[in-house]
């Protein structure tokens, strides 16, 4: 059964509450109406339950979910899926900075372009962008993957960690400390499995890999007459 | 933090409704700054020339400056009060008010000079210097607001946003600028601009102004301040019939835009936009770093 949650006058707080259900409900599928921009929806949800939003949110929309799958029909604000720990967050529309900030697992999946600072030190999750992202996208990103369809602004992976980045598209411009690496058959199988994940057509054979020289991982004593 | 909004009208039907469409964005900007707030209007009025003027008391002798600019300068200045701000308005230019306020009343705080433009600001909620000024019942084309949380100044009436320094231009700003103090000095000594506070955006709406009374569109002139401005900014700007919108190139400060076949507005979050009529539809996108997005005469 859907039960459906409309925020025309609704208060943010007690959606939250419903959706984690520390109100004692079952209800598993949820469709929340109305949104109109607001802040933190569907934040911290804690079970295996579906949530569709319909219309554009505000900021931290799905942040530090786990277990539960959330769409968002619409555009997401700032630091959508921000510290998500396992679970799914679909955007239908754009996503706005920061998407997948710091996240620790699950699936992120942006249908259109999401803008500066995608994936800052994520930490394994996933986060697929069927667009293009923006400036500074994987910035000290520690481990999982981002997979963009289209391009990437200027300094993309800028002194990324271990995660993985796939680019269908043309980079602006790499960060410092993040180079094209090889592309291997295993390569193409994990980014056909994120692709399939994500319900997105396009063909991993189109993609080129990035990740970390690993230059700047310890002090080199060159550089000790600075101190 | 700051919020700032900005309603450009392309279908001239609905100017009488500007201030309805206007206060539920602004008012959804409280959290953003609930220090102080300001807004732009521009709107034509039955003289050519005006000048938005501030006293903090209500009662303030304006029709003594208003006899004494008509005796000075030879035509006739009326004047139409609003809580602590007054329209002066003549047949004239507004640059030759604003230079004669300059000089003989430098006590005056002057918000605004133009043709079409009013700028109103206060301390205190949105909602309270929203409701002082009647801003539901305005009528005009198009609408620039501000809602501040200081970090640059004190909380002050001439500290809150937009700024004016002339010829119908005003520019509300979210973020800081870091290289204004040089810039204030040069725009000051070297090209005569009068600046009337110790605000950062003060001194980026003079450089604007600069740049269009040189000939500049206002494109040309937000890419010049791509090149001379250094800092945080998400601007807004308004001239007389056009309309802007500018980031830095880092794009740190927030920007989301909406437009229709009726109308475009922006806003640093997309709740201050959610209420406008056919947002549904609207196509509705992040403003990119560094790029120039302008309407009407921009």
């Amino acid at each position: 059964m859907m039960r459906e949650i409309d925020l025309t006058e609704g208060d943010i707080r007690q959606l939250n509450r419903i959706l984690q259900r520390r109100d004692g409900n079952e209800d598993a599928n949820f469709t929340v109406t109305n949104p109109m921009g607001r802040h933190a929806l569907a934040a911290g949800l804690m079970h295996d339950i579906k949530v569709q939003i319909d219309g554009h949110v505000g900021y931290y929309c799905g942040g530090m979910n786990k277990h539960a799958s959330i769409t968002v029909d619409g555009n997401a604000g700032v630091g959508v899926a921000e510290n998500m720990m396992s679970g799914l967050v679909r955007v239908k529309g754009d996503a706005s900075q920061s998407a997948g900030a710091t996240g620790h697992g699950g699936l992120l999946v942006v249908e259109g372009n999401a803008s500066s600072r995608c994936g800052i030190s994520m930490k394994g999750i996933d986060i697929v962008v069927q667009g293009s992202v923006g400036h500074n996208s994987a910035f000290m990103a520690q481990s999982g993957h981002l997979v963009i369809c289209g391009d990437a602004d200027d300094g993309l992976g800028d002194s990324i960690y271990e995660a993985v980045i796939y680019l269908r598209g043309e980079a602006r411009g790499l960060g410092a400390d993040c180079i094209e690496k090889e592309m291997t058959d295993d390569h193409r199988a994990t980014l056909k499995g994120l692709l399939d994940r994500a319900g997105i057509v396009a063909d991993a054979q189109d993609f080129r890999r990035y990740g970390s020289a690993r230059q700047l991982y310890n002090f080199k004593i060159d550089n000790v007459g600075a101190y | 933090m700051c919020g700032i909004v900005g309603l450009y009208l392309k279908n001239p039907d609905l100017r009488s409704k500007l201030g309805h469409l206007f206060a539920p964005m602004l008012m959804e900007m409280t959290d953003r700054g609930p220090d102080s707030a300001g807004f732009a209007v521009y709107r034509d009025g039955a003289q050519n020339a005006k000048a938005t003027v501030y006293d903090a008391d209500e009662h303030f002798d304006w029709d003594a400056i208003a006899s004494e600019m008509t005796n000075d300068l030879g035509f006739a200045v009326s004047v139409s009060r609003s809580s602590t701000h007054a329209i002066l308005s003549a047949q004239s230019d507004a640059d030759t008010m604003r230079r004669w306020l300059v000089t003989h009343h430098p006590e005056v705080r002057i918000m605004s000079t133009g043709s079409t433009l009013e700028i109103y600001k206060e301390i205190g909620l949105p909602v309270d210097v929203m409701d002082r000024f009647g801003v539901t019942q305005m009528s005009g084309s198009h609408m620039i607001g501000h809602t501040r949380m200081a970090t640059e100044s004190a909380v002050t009436t001439e500290g809150a946003h937009p700024f004016n320094t002339g010829a119908d231009l005003c520019l509300v700003h979210n973020g800081s600028l870091s290289n204004h103090h040089g810039l204030k000095r040069w725009l000051s000594h070297d090209k005569g601009l009068v600046f009337q506070t110790e605000n950062d955006s003060e001194v980026a709406a003079g450089y604007l102004s600069w740049r269009l009374s040189e000939g500049a569109s206002l494109s040309e002139a937000l890419e010049a301040a791509l090149k001379d401005l250094d800092g945080f900014y998400t601007f807004t700007v308004g001239t007389k019939d056009g309309f802007a919108v500018l980031r830095d190139p880092v794009a740190c400060k927030p920007a989301v835009m909406a437009e229709t076949d009726d109308w475009v507005a922006m806003s640093s979050e997309f709740r201050a936009l959610a209420r406008l009529p056919g947002v549904e539809k609207a196509k509705v996108w992040e403003p990119k770093p560094a790029t120039v997005y302008s309407w009407g005469h921009g």
